[in-house]
């Protein structure tokens, strides 16, 4: 693979001159990303950064998950049209809509050019807009959001549908957009790391550290190794504590109470671990650049030991009960079932592409920081369907419980949080965290002066919300809220 | 006790006990799942707030928005009057008025759904499809039950019918019944009263558009079939003709009792099922509801 590919290679949280990175025209750059991802490879972010004379380069990163390396190219710059790689990779979709939003370069071919996330001139929303239309005597259209019942983020999805039977579901988001991306450009600037706390809020810890990851690798440095151990740990608290809360969320989408309530309460324990930690429930204030800002001291060390027994108890007698009632395994099997090929054709990650039996995990093909040490089982679990989703967070549940119970007695020794350089002018540097949901990936460009000419966040959301609109297809409506839940997809994470 | 006086008398009592079931159920789940859950009173303040409040109308809506409610209720209040309480015989008592309650209920159905269809909502369009097709077979399987209690006894009058114990079909007519009961009343495994997810709903999503005292009426009306179910239930399963009214009444109150903790502890303990599977269930319990039918024919012929 790496003697033939035209992609220059890197690992999971590092840096090169921009200068190093091959440069090809634009529609070589399609056609060689098209051949990499024929091969197995697999679009990690593709977007566009502007080159002067209002010209735009696109850049695609990519991963090559059996080799453990990632690559990267970018185009020469261009401006106008150029020909659309989703015509063959669905996979490039939203990436490709992105951009044409982004830097008005029109994909050619693209069969489903909506804008993502910016609301139309002549409307207040992106779900003002075309949505595709199914014809019929029978087909009737439901409109949901993007105001919902519960306290839930915004979002737009028609469903068209004969009878109960979904035929297709198309999801309009960008309610959340908060222009973070915008906000980068010239950075790292004072606020930074805050906005990085809040691209998606429950993904606190995991969209952080690909940040400080992204500055150390611009500055040619590490955090210390005790910082990186922590950030593992916290990685894998919210972790827990996300999956719990779903597992519960399940749970009450089944009209399942005890497991509902159990597992609701469980979550608040796990977020209070992590208030241990940091003095914050959602981890904020921990990972900074260089480190992280709190260290754990011998007694809540300890006392995270505990606490941590404890939950695990709990939530592992709650996530017994659900398993136990043959009602709720009747619920979740054959519900909302991705196969396994289109999983892989429209690039899902995390949990969600586990779940048919695809082995995708950060930690484990792209082992950055104290993964690099550490790791636990990848869970896979085949099927595709809400079981499989919830069977390979339970088991997530179980490893995570299990990969800090051990790392709680391998802590490393020295300071936590070191002062860095300033980021390396003209350069790439690219991390990938597994978040709770999957590949959180982050891309920066630096310009001459060492800020940040280009910013990419690229959340998993972002990869899945199209997989859960394939789960519904040939669905009951009825199971829509069900399968939604067993995406538990971020909106803000999406809307950036 | 002239029916002037005995008539008000019983609509008051029942009427003001039905909105206690629902805050039963509601308790018993509450501490199935640990916690401390609504005051058993809960329904009582609902209603008293939303009579105080306004009503937003839908500008798309002809009166029947308003109307579909109060039929209902009408509808499900008359019905409950033609059930005796043990002895003490129905004050309208009839030869036929079983066939009246099942056609009242069936009103009631068709007033919640007209009310439904009014704004054009696609949920209520939903909601309302899925209560109507599931009645199909919950009405089939009450009119069994129905027919095996007259079968048995030769008459088809609730009063002579809920007297005596339905023989050797007990068993099946109140599983029947019962499924039956969670079916009309919108409980797990059929439906989720809980639920804040529009399109999973059933008897929910019909009442989404309607607010203040239509919607109190909507809620009382529900609380009122679901005391109408479990008295039917209780009355058809036991023998209540030999003893003297206070026992019968006491008798029954403690089987609604026991009924309505039934209903929390399924809820508690079962998850809903999906849409699909519950045809499949309520065929069952017409089945059930059949074969006592049987039971009581070829008793009767032997």
């Amino acid at each position: 693979m790496s003697s033939t590919t035209p992609f220059t290679l890197l690992a999971n949280t590092s840096c090169l001159p921009l200068a190093e990175v091959t440069e090809l025209p634009v529609a070589d750059l399609v056609r060689r990303t098209a051949g990499e991802l024929d091969r197995g490879a697999r679009l990690c972010s593709w977007f566009g950064t502007p080159a002067p004379a209002g010209a735009v380069r696109l850049v695609a990163v990519l991963a090559f998950d059996a080799d453990n390396t990632l690559a990267v190219a970018r185009s020469e710059p261009f401006s106008g049209a150029y020909p659309s790689l989703t015509v063959t990779h669905a996979q490039a979709h939203l990436f490709e809509r992105e951009v044409r939003e982004q830097h008005g370069v029109t994909p050619e071919g693209h069969p489903w050019l909506k804008p993502v996330r910016r609301s139309r001139p002549e409307g207040d929303a992106p779900a003002n807009g075309e949505f595709f239309r199914v014809d019929g005597r029978e087909v009737h259209e439901v409109a949901v959001g993007p105001v919902h019942a519960g306290i839930i983020e915004p979002g737009h999805f028609r469903f068209q549908c004969a009878g109960e039977e979904v035929l297709h579901l198309e999801i309009a988001l960008g309610y959340q957009h908060r222009g973070i991306e915008r906000a980068l450009a010239a950075g790292p600037h004072r606020a930074t790391v805050a906005q990085m706390e809040t691209i998606a809020g429950d993904t606190t810890i995991a969209h952080t550290t690909a940040y400080a990851s992204i500055l150390e690798a611009l500055a040619g440095t590490e955090a210390p190794l005790r910082a990186q151990w922590l950030r593992a740990v916290a990685l894998e608290l919210e972790r827990l504590a996300n999956h719990t809360g779903d597992m519960g969320a399940l749970a009450n989408d089944v009209a399942f109470l005890p497991t509902s309530a159990a597992c609701g309460k469980v979550r608040g324990d796990f977020l209070n671990i992590t208030a241990l930690v940091c003095g914050n429930r959602f981890g904020r204030a921990l990972v900074r650049p260089g480190g992280v800002r709190h260290d754990l001291d011998a007694d809540r060390l300890a006392k995270l030991g505990e606490r941590l027994e404890a939950a695990m108890g709990e939530v592992t007698r709650a996530t017994e009960w659900l398993w136990d009632a043959a009602s709720v395994r009747a619920r979740f099997e054959n519900t909302g079932t991705v196969h396994a090929t289109q999983a892989a054709e429209v690039g899902l990650v995390g949990p969600a592409a586990r779940a048919c039996g695809l082995v995708r995990d950060v930690r484990y093909d792209h082992p950055a920081g104290w993964h690099r040490f550490a790791q636990a089982p990848v869970a896979v679990w085949p099927g595709g369907d809400v079981f499989a989703r919830a069977r390979v967070r339970d088991l997530e549940i179980q490893r995570s419980g299990q990969f800090i119970r051990e790392q709680l007695g391998s802590a490393p020794e020295g300071g936590v949080l070191d002062e860095i350089a300033p980021p390396a002018p003209g350069s790439i540097a690219v991390a990938l965290t597994e978040g709770w949901r999957g590949e959180v990936c982050h891309v920066a460009l630096t310009d001459a002066n060492g800020r940040f000419a280009s910013y990419k966040v690229t959340d998993p959301s972002f990869h899945n919300w199209t997989g859960l609109a394939l789960a519904l297809r040939g669905t009951a409506i009825s199971d829509f809220p069900l399968c939604n839940k067993s995406f538990n997809l971020s909106y803000c994470g999406h809307d950036l | 006790m002239t029916p002037y006086l005995e008539v008000p008398l019983r609509l008051v009592v029942l009427l003001g006990l039905a909105p206690l079931l629902p805050g039963i159920i509601n308790k018993v789940k509450a501490w199935v799942g640990g916690r401390r859950g609504p005051p058993v009173l809960q329904l009582y303040y609902d209603l008293a707030r939303l009579w105080r409040k306004g009503v937003v109308m839908s500008t798309l809506a002809s009166p029947g928005f308003i109307a579909g409610p109060a039929v209902a209720w009408v509808a499900v209040v008359a019905a409950i009057v033609l059930l005796p309480l043990g002895p003490a015989e129905a004050p309208f008592a009839f030869r036929g008025d079983v066939l009246l309650m099942i056609y009242l209920l069936a009103l009631a159905r068709f007033g919640t759904t007209w009310a439904a269809m009014e704004t054009g909502s696609a949920f209520e369009g939903m909601g309302v499809a899925r209560e109507v097709s599931y009645a199909v077979i919950a009405e089939a399987a009450i009119i069994a039950a129905v027919l095996s209690l007259s079968v048995q006894t030769g008459s088809v009058s609730l009063s002579a019918m809920l007297a005596p114990a339905p023989g050797a079909g007990a068993v099946l007519l109140a599983a029947g019944l019962f499924t039956v009961l969670l079916a009309e009343n919108c409980r797990v495994p059929f439906d989720d009263p809980n639920t804040h997810l529009e399109l999973t709903m059933i008897h929910e999503v019909m009442a989404l558009d309607h607010s203040g005292p239509p919607l109190a009426v909507i809620l009382h009306g529900a609380a009122v079939k679901l005391l109408l179910f479990s008295l039917l239930l209780v009355e058809a399963v036991l023998p209540l003709g030999g003893v003297s009214a206070p026992v019968a009444l006491a008798i029954i109150a403690a089987g609604v009792f026991v009924v309505t903790i039934g209903v929390g502890l399924v809820e508690s303990l079962l998850a809903r099922f999906a849409f699909r599977s519950v045809p499949l269930l309520l065929t069952t319990a017409f089945l059930m509801c059949l074969f006592a039918l049987l039971m009581a024919w070829k008793g009767g012929a032997a």
